[in-house]
Formats: structure tokens, C-alpha cells, sequence
């Protein structure tokens, strides 16, 4: 078992014959997903890695009823794209274009379908260990596994991907949510999705600076969450009123720091972790004695 | 990115909202003849930095006309220390010269993208002149993202704060004028603190903070000509240009990291090791060996720093390639600055084994907490 995909989820790539689209469908490919075509406006009609390219979402959707699409077009396309998956019926959505203007997110947002499930933008993708893989994440440091991990960052999740391999943990899913202000999928909505999974034994958290979604997974873990969570949140040392690289990263005032959200999820229960490099070890350690 | 005063008011004032009578005075400009048009005895000077808390650190005077331009003079090519700019203050390289204007009263008003929601939110306040932080009674109004601001919403809003006559229908328009602009310009905040209510029931923009997202400065060219990099932050104008994610700390031990999230972790584990980070700097997830070695020159030239701490999680960029980089740049230089150096991903070992062969001052060290602990004790023992 995993969250929203798995090996006989069907994924449709838009942006299919860009350089990155290539890139990471190969490698999606060569994991073993079922990437069954893509999108590409004016080359509708022709083959791209072996597999049929077409002018519309609607037509590939009619053609190849995929589960899922991934979006690698470039920033100013980007929230058209996600309107146009969205509004074809395909339910799960992965964009991780990034740099899209907060506005036409905020567009996005309010045309959606509420059915439609969004992940990001400007994330790493989402991906069920040894069967799934939608989005730019290194395949090779994933182990199928206990463990759900959720995360605004990229990098700093495969961090947590290959601590939670490394003690012997692997991983259910692995959700990348973005580092974008206004994106899809939340923190909350993706606990609840581990919570209800009966593979999924743990679950690891990596927030960071900025916003109030941290503070609203604590007060659900506090309400919802039966499994034991640890969290570790990035950007303690972060000066006030910078965006740190994400467009999210930001303390706004005294809104938005690493310590109230570390306070936050403490007082839900929460094991966090001061240190990024212990995030393995400490949820290892919550799961020998609860 | 953040609009000045002065600039974010001749925004406000092409969307329809009053602003006081002013001018700007550049460093280096005549402020009588920036001034030429001012009119009467007393004009309040503001110093123009990227940063709150003027007022109470001397930024914001009230002067007689003929000592304006002593005072201008001494402010610029100065620096304005203030309780939000950090110690070293920010330069003021203008200065705002405006007309006072007499308030009967003073509001809040501002919109904001409220990213929880998802849009835009008007913020509307019965007080102004204070820290909206502190602020009791703020009403926070979500707008209706395919119509804007409705009149009679603004209308509404103008009850609840307890105006009357043709203050109702004043208001209305300001507050739908101020959420126009926010939508025309990809603003994430436009802010008028105070909204200042004159005798005649006109209402006048008392100060202003607009901050555009910079994910729209493509579409946005008039505004962007409008960016004034603090001269500071020389660097982050540098890593700008070179698709780098740079900001300047006040430590000694420079960073390197792809990706922002794991880029925040590194310089928080620097601190949990004792030390102090020099820099933030994301040199992007999927990076390359000549982005790798454009970063290093770019902290290695920052006097400050005793120590690099390069943090790259590979993931699917060879670790070997990104060894190749890291070591151009590093022979370039001559200062023997220690870097320790985490690869992690595809082609490590390779990475670190080119590394260690390099017989430069460059350690590779594979356990995120070591490496950490490594450049904080290379940088206190030279």
C-alpha cells in the first residue's frame, strides 16, 4: 500500500518533448513508472520516447485515461497547464515548474475543480518507493519502506529519504508539497492521506520558515494522527523579513518562525529534531519505543 | 521585491489614490531644484531605505523649509539605523520631501495576497500610524477573485470602521483602487499606513509599502526598472545575475548548498556546531559543476569568510563533475581558505576521491553532522 500512486498508476507528462520533461522521464521510466504519453502543443500526432505526443490534455486524456499528470513547462505556461489537466478530469496533478507568478497560483486556486488533487508547484514531485515515480527526486535513494514523509523543500527531503533509508526505515510515499506561498496539496490534507494508509507505520515532516501550515499539521496531528510523527523545521537561523530561496520561506513580523512551528508540533506530540541530520535516528527511535 | 516610499506612492498615485504634495531628492541631485514646486513653511523629510521604524530613529523629520535642505544634505550618502534594519542601518541614498498634510484622523488600509487562501485580502483598520502587528481591530476582508473589490463591499467596510458622509463612498474607492493595483502589478502587499482623513473628508496616502512578487517582474518591466539593490548586499546582485539564490549574513563560515530548504538546514546545523554562517546560498537542486565552481568564487571572495562549508546532495548530477567545479574555482584562489566539502548522490566516492587527490585544503566529509562541526573548527583555527 502507499498514498495516491503506485505501480499501475497511469502518468501523463505535459511539456513532454521540453530537455527536462526528457531527462526525467527517462529516469521515471527507467524506475518503472507508467508514463504513457504527453503533451506537447504542435507535435500532436508523433512519438516521444517511444510513446504517442499530443496537441491537447483533452485528447491525450480521451485517448490514454491517465491517472496523473506531471507538468515541466516553463514558468509563464505553467498555470494554464495545470487549468488545462484540471479541467480534462485527470485527478492527481504534479507541477514542478518553479517561479510562477502568486497571482496566477492564486487563479489556479479559485478555478480548480475541488476534486482535482494538486501537488506543488516548485517541488520535487511525489513517489512511492520501488513502484512510482512522478518528478525529479533521485530514484536510486529510495527504499520501499514504513515511513511517509511530507515536505516543503527538495533537496532537503532526499536528506530525509536516505536517513530513513539508511536506519533501516524505507519510505510508503514521499510527497514533495513545494516551497511556493500559494501551492496545492497541504501538509494536513497529505497526513491524512499516511494516517489512513495501513503501510504507512510513521511519518516524518520537514517544514520550514514561513507561513502558518506547520502550525495547522500540529493542531490535525493533535486532533487526527494516531501514528507517531517527528518533524524537523529548516531556517531557525534564518534573519526576519528575507525570503530565503522559496518564495514561502519568509518571516513576515513575528509571524512564520522556525520556533513557533517547532512549538507547535512539540505540544502535538510531535518528536522535532533540532538538528537536520538526526531525522532518521530520532523517528527510528520514536517507532522502538512509542 | 520591495518598492521605496517615494516609488511606491507614484504607484498609488497613477491608480487614483492622493498622495501628499513631495518630491524626491537623489544623492547627488540640486534639492532646490528638486524642490522647486514645494509650497509652504514646513515640509517633513523622510529618509528612503527598505526598512520600517523610521520614525523613531530620526528618519522622519518635520523641518522649516529653509533648513530642508541642510538636513537632506546631511542624510545623504548616509546610513539609517533603525530598530528593523540590523546595526550596520541601510544607506539612504534619497530623500522624500513632502507637504504636511493636517489629519483629523488616521486608518489602516492595506492588501495583501493571503497565502493560506490562496487571494487577495483587504485589511482594513479603524487605527492607523501603529505596527498592524500590534494593531486590536484589523478587518480582514477576502476578495472575490473574479470580481475584485465590489463597491458596496468597500462601502460596508467603511461603516465598520465608523465613517460617515462622503467618507463612505471615498473610502470605497480607495480600498477598490488599492486591490486593482495589487492585481495590475502582482503585488504580495500594498500597504497605506497611515490612510490619512483630512478636514475636507479626502482621504490621503500618509506613507506606503508595495512589494511585488518577484515571479512576475517579467511581465511587470516598469516595475522592475524600478529595483535599488542595497549597495550592501553587492553580492546578492552578483548571485543574481548568475541565477544564484544569495543572502549575506554576519558570520564567518561561507555556505554552499543546492536548494533552499537543505541551504536553511546547513546554516542551522553550522549554529547547532557553534559557528556562524556567513551566507545563505542556493545554488538550485539539479546543479552543475560550472554553477558549483560560480558560487565558490563568489563566497571565497567574501573577506569574512575563514571556512567554506560546500553541502551538495547530488541526487541525480554527478558527484564527480561537481568535484571538477569545486576544484577549478578553488585553485583560482590563492588565500588557502579551508573547504569542507559533503557530496552526496550519484558518483561520491569518484567526487571525493578527485577531491582528495587534489592536494588543495579541500576535505571531503561524508556525515551531514561532521561536516558541519568540521568547518566551524577550521574556521576558528586558522
Amino acid at each position: 500500500m502507499s498514498v495516491l500512486i503506485d505501480k499501475t498508476t497511469r502518468v501523463l507528462c505535459q511539456g513532454f518533448t521540453g530537455r527536462q520533461a526528457t531527462f526525467h522521464c527517462e529516469q521515471g521510466l527507467a524506475y518503472g513508472t507508467r508514463i504513457v504519453g504527453g503533451v506537447t502543443p504542435g507535435k500532436g500526432g508523433g512519438t516521444h520516447l517511444g510513446l504517442p505526443v499530443y496537441d491537447t490534455v483533452a485528447e491525450a486524456a480521451s485517448a490514454l485515461t491517465p491517472d496523473a499528470s506531471v507538468i515541466y513547462v516553463p514558468a509563464v505556461a505553467a498555470a494554464d497547464a495545470i487549468l488545462e489537466a484540471a479541467h480534462a478530469g485527470i485527478p492527481l496533478i504534479v507541477c514542478i515548474t518553479e517561479g510562477i507568478p502568486i497571482a496566477d497560483m492564486a487563479r489556479v486556486k479559485a478555478l480548480m475543480p475541488a476534486a482535482t488533487r494538486l501537488i506543488g508547484p516548485n517541488c520535487p514531485g511525489i513517489i512511492t518507493s520501488g513502484e512510482c515515480k512522478i518528478g525529479i527526486m533521485p530514484g536510486s535513494i529510495h527504499t520501499p519502506g514504513v515511513v511517509g514523509i511530507v515536505s516543503r523543500s527538495g533537496t532537503l527531503t532526499y536528506e530525509a529519504v536516505a536517513q530513513t533509508t539508511a536506519v533501516g526505515l524505507g519510505q510508503t510515499t514521499c510527497i514533495g508539497i513545494g516551497g511556493d506561498p500559494v501551492h496545492g496539496l497541504s501538509f494536513r490534507e497529505c497526513l491524512r492521506l499516511f494516517e489512513d494508509d495501513p503501510a504507512t507505520r510513521a511519518i516524518l515532516l520537514v517544514g520550514e520558515i514561513g507561513g502558518e501550515e506547520e502550525e495547522e499539521a500540529a493542531a490535525f496531528i493533535r486532533d487526527h494522527v494516531t501514528k507517531p510523527v517527528a518533524a524537523y523545521i529548516a531556517g531557525t537561523t534564518a534573519p526576519p523579513g528575507r525570503r530565503m530561496g522559496h518564495a514561502g520561506a519568509v518571516i513576515v513580523g513575528a509571524r512564520g518562525t522556525a520556533q513557533a512551528k517547532k512549538e507547535a508540533l512539540a505540544r502535538a506530540g510531535v518528536t522535532v529534531v533540532e538538528s537536520p541530520a538526526r531525522m532518521g535516528e530520532a523517528l527510528a527511535r520514536r517507532l522502538r519505543s512509542p | 521585491m520591495r518598492l521605496h516610499e517615494y516609488q511606491a506612492k507614484a504607484v498609488l498615485a497613477r491608480h487614483g489614490v492622493r498622495t501628499p504634495q513631495g518630491a524626491v531628492v537623489h544623492k547627488g541631485a540640486s534639492i532646490a531644484d528638486a524642490t522647486a514646486a514645494l509650497e509652504g513653511p514646513e515640509w517633513v523629510l523622510k529618509a528612503q531605505i527598505h526598512a520600517g521604524a523610521r520614525g523613531k530613529a530620526g528618519g522622519v523629520v518635520r523641518v522649516a523649509r529653509d533648513e530642508a535642505a541642510s538636513m537632506a544634505g546631511r542624510w545623504l550618502g548616509g546610513r539609517l539605523v533603525t530598530a528593523q534594519t540590523g546595526r550596520r542601518g541601510q544607506p539612504v541614498d534619497a530623500v522624500l520631501v513632502e507637504e504636511p498634510v493636517a489629519a483629523v484622523r488616521e486608518l489602516y488600509l492595506a492588501c495583501v495576497l493571503d497565502r493560506r487562501l490562496g487571494q487577495w485580502t483587504l485589511l482594513a483598520g479603524a487605527e492607523g500610524g501603529v505596527d498592524i502587528e500590534e494593531a486590536a481591530s484589523v478587518i480582514a476582508h477576502p476578495i472575490a477573485p473574479l470580481t475584485g473589490l465590489m463597491p458596496y463591499e468597500g462601502r460596508g467596510l467603511a461603516r465598520k470602521l465608523g465613517l460617515r458622509g462622503a467618507l463612505i463612498t471615498r473610502f470605497a474607492e480607495v480600498a477598490e483602487r488599492v486591490v486593482a493595483l495589487a492585481r495590475a502589478c502582482d503585488a504580495l502587499l500594498v500597504e497605506i499606513n497611515p490612510l490619512m482623513v483630512t478636514a475636507d473628508d479626502e482621504l490621503v496616502a500618509g506613507d506606503a509599502k508595495i512589494e511585488i512578487d518577484d515571479n512576475a517582474l517579467f511581465r511587470q518591466p516598469d516595475l522592475a526598472a524600478a529595483r535599488d539593490p542595497l549597495p550592501n548586499d553587492a553580492k546578492d546582485e552578483e548571485a543574481r545575475a548568475l541565477g544564484l539564490q544569495y543572502i549575506a549574513l554576519d558570520g564567518d563560515i561561507g555556505c554552499l548548498v543546492n536548494g533552499a530548504g537543505l541551504a536553511m538546514a546547513t546554516m542551522d546545523l553550522i549554529a547547532l556546531a557553534g559557528g556562524r554562517p556567513a551566507n545563505f546560498l542556493d545554488v538550485g537542486g539539479g546543479t552543475s559543476a560550472q554553477k558549483v565552481a560560480e558560487a565558490l568564487a563568489l563566497v571565497m571572495s567574501d573577506e569574512r569568510v575563514k571556512a567554506v562549508f560546500v553541502n551538495i546532495f547530488g541526487g541525480i548530477v554527478r558527484c564527480d563533475l561537481i568535484a571538477e567545479g569545486l576544484l577549478m574555482a578553488a585553485q583560482r584562489f590563492t588565500r588557502g581558505l579551508p573547504i569542507v566539502v559533503r557530496l552526496v548522490g550519484t558518483r561520491a566516492a569518484e567526487g571525493q576521491a578527485l577531491l582528495a587527490a587534489s592536494g588543495l585544503a579541500v576535505e571531503a566529509v561524508a556525515d551531514l553532522k561532521e561536516a558541519a562541526e568540521r568547518a566551524v573548527r577550521r574556521a576558528g583555527a586558522p
